[in-house]
């Protein structure tokens, strides 16, 4: 079964040209493949901000609150203990605890939230099965149409992706 | 990253820019850097001379075992720290170390902040330097505590003792701070490398290699989508690594500055640890980045431009250190308080003076001459310097710790510190730790940020 028709560019700017093209065309379920982050893309394919900050920024607030009251709970109601005559609940010695907290579940949100976004680990995925996938890691810039677009045509698309002069178009498979 | 000066990496204007020495060396595309920089890994073979470093270290890192395994025998008796030294070694040591560390997330997180594109090529390893530092200083408060088999006491967790942690402890914030900041950065590295492990799990010959890398990439495909999440979280790390690493000296600085041992007691410990700390770990990635960019030939990616920024950013952190040296100074002096007073002079002229005098030598004095342009650009009299600040950023943690507890408030109580052979055993073995990881590290993972590299060149720039 067809999962896709793949362009290869040889350079970033024919990459952002033909995805752009193919976004005015009306072609929704497309993905590039490149092997540095570029921004030009974002907006090309139409691909609004994410969601981390938002995410990273609950993750934050739940682990600064999270350390805040394991301090205030272990320090007035578990175990009070008096330390030189300090109050039990001495705020400001929990701040240190507290700031670590929220940097932590922070961290911990930004990197497990965008492999959760981006669906990985992932160990198999049909655009792999393009012949030359492998220079997407290295120095090549694809383009990928999806057979369940809507406007997908196997003769059509790929005359279009021909348009724009790419090294080779090729045929994925499911 | 100003797309109106493509060819400037630092976003000045092209006229700047051609002045400076470049960021990496012309002639390369995509393909040389990924090739150049996986071909370490995959295909060039090992180096003769990192079979002899890997033998040394590893020997060293027995040495660690051994020594640990002696000291779970006996006790810390075996160390010479006894009342009033009770933190000699072990604790210069962790100082040490943590400080070393804090290079890393520097070049990694605030350079990315502040657009010094530079980094590119350095902050793969320097990060990999904080890791195993932090790996290092680890050992010694937790190898320090006695008993270490129950070094998980120091966590808050549910026990039949019916016991918590002291949060009003700075021992404890500590706790927090160190365990944050292994966790963080070891994060932060994986995120910067699963883009590169994909490259390599691509450009792998051996089955094993296209498994191991393959596993690790967790099947990165550089889509689009997947870079604009991955940008937006890399970023966020990074602004969260920053106060973070600030926060990680501050709270090790608190160890001393909440006590009332005079010479610890200081409220100028918190900036002056933060930049000693920045001071010591640039030091360490020089140490480590000119024999290895002379030893794998990445003199194209690792410029001497990339060795004098280093050097520059140690003569400001190391200003800022002298800065505080001469707080110290004053403030025991303008405080008025005779231990203060005395705790000083006993540094300058009691019976620590060598290791006081070596301190401003290494640390204050020698730094001096990166003011020459001269000196900045002689590859080997950096490296010299670098070990010389090495030295001396020990040597602080020693006159900190040493002067300040073996002269306290009672003279009664007085008494003096001398390691044994087992300290020094100790601090070699997390040595021969330390290389035997950077070793492995630069056996098995590229050295150098690849995807990252290949935004440096001029082609990554889309031109419409």
């Amino acid at each position: 079964m067809l999962y896709g028709l793949m362009a290869e560019f040889d350079n970033p700017d024919t990459l952002v040209a033909a995805s752009r093209r193919a976004h005015q065309e009306g072609y929704r379920q497309l993905d590039a493949y490149t092997p540095f982050p570029i921004e030009e893309l974002h907006e090309a394919l139409d691909i609004h901000h994410t969601s981390m900050p938002l995410l990273v920024l609950i993750g934050g607030i739940v682990g600064g609150v999270t350390g805040y009251s394991l301090e205030y709970w272990v320090s007035v109601v578990a175990y009070p203990l008096n330390i030189g005559g300090r109050p039990f609940h001495s705020w400001p010695a929990f701040i240190p605890v507290t700031f670590e907290m929220t940097v932590l579940f922070a961290a911990i949100t930004a990197v497990f939230g965008m492999l959760a976004l981006n669906k990985l680990p992932m160990p198999y995925h049909p655009v792999f099965n393009a012949p030359r996938f492998a220079l997407a890691t290295r120095d090549r810039f694809f383009l990928c149409i999806e057979a369940k677009d809507r406007k997908f045509d196997a003769t059509a698309t790929r005359r279009f992706l021909e348009s724009f002069g790419p090294r080779e178009v090729t045929d994925v498979e499911q | 990253m100003s797309p109106a000066s493509p060819e400037t990496p630092t976003g000045r204007p092209p006229s700047a820019a051609l002045a400076d020495p470049p960021v990496i060396a012309p002639g390369h595309t995509f393909a040389t850097i990924s090739d150049k920089i996986s071909a370490i890994v995959l295909t060039r073979g090992t180096p003769l001379g990192w079979f002899v470093g890997f033998g040394i270290a590893f020997a060293f890192m027995m040495l660690f075992l051994m020594t640990v395994t002696w000291l779970l025998i006996k006790g810390v008796g075996i160390w010479g720290i006894n009342v009033p030294v009770a933190w000699g070694f072990a604790i210069v040591n962790f100082v040490w170390w943590i400080g070393i560390g804090h290079a890393g997330t520097l070049i990694s997180a605030i350079l990315l902040l502040l657009h010094q594109r530079w980094r590119m090529s350095i902050n793969r390893f320097a990060e990999a330097m904080t890791l195993f530092a932090v790996a290092c200083a680890g050992m010694f408060p937790v190898l320090h505590m006695g008993r270490p088999w129950l070094a998980y006491w120091l966590f808050p967790y549910p026990n039949s003792m019916s016991i918590w942690p002291q949060f009003r402890s700075p021992l404890v914030w500590d706790v927090f701070a160190v365990s944050t900041y292994a966790t963080v950065s070891a994060l932060f590295w994986f995120v910067g490398l699963v883009p590169d492990l994909a490259t390599l799990r691509d450009r792998a010959r051996s089955t094993t290699g296209r498994v191991i890398y393959g596993v690790l990439a967790l099947g990165w495909r550089g889509s689009a989508r997947h870079w604009a999440r991955y940008e937006a979280a890399y970023l966020l790390l990074a602004g969260l690594a920053t106060p973070l690493v600030i926060s990680v000296h501050t709270v090790v600085s608190f160890d001393f500055a909440i006590a009332l041992v005079p010479g610890w007691h200081s409220t100028i410990f918190p900036p002056y640890f933060v930049a000693g700390a920045i001071y010591s770990g640039f030091a360490m990635v020089l140490t480590l980045a000119i024999p290895i960019r002379a030893a794998y030939g990445l003199k194209d990616f690792i410029t001497d431009r990339h060795l004098e920024n280093m050097a520059k950013i140690m003569l400001a952190t190391g200003l800022i250190v002298a800065y505080g040296y001469s707080m110290e100074a004053f403030i025991s002096w303008y405080s008025g308080n005779t231990y203060e007073r005395f705790m000083y002079w006993n540094r300058m002229t009691g019976p620590y003076w060598p290791a006081f005098w070596a301190l401003i030598a290494t640390n204050i004095v020698t730094p001096q001459l990166l003011w020459l342009k001269r000196v900045r650009h002689n590859i080997p009299l950096l490296f010299v310097i670098s070990l010389i600040v090495n030295t001396g950023m020990w040597l602080e943690r020693f006159v900190i710790i040493v002067t300040s507890l073996h002269r306290d408030f009672l003279p009664s109580s007085w008494g003096m510190y001398s390691p044994t052979m087992w300290d020094w055993f100790t601090y070699l073995g997390t040595m021969g730790l330390f290389v035997t990881l950077l070793l492995l590290f630069l056996r098995f993972l590229p050295m150098i940020s690849i995807f990252e590299m290949r935004t440096l060149l001029p082609e990554s720039k889309v031109k419409e």
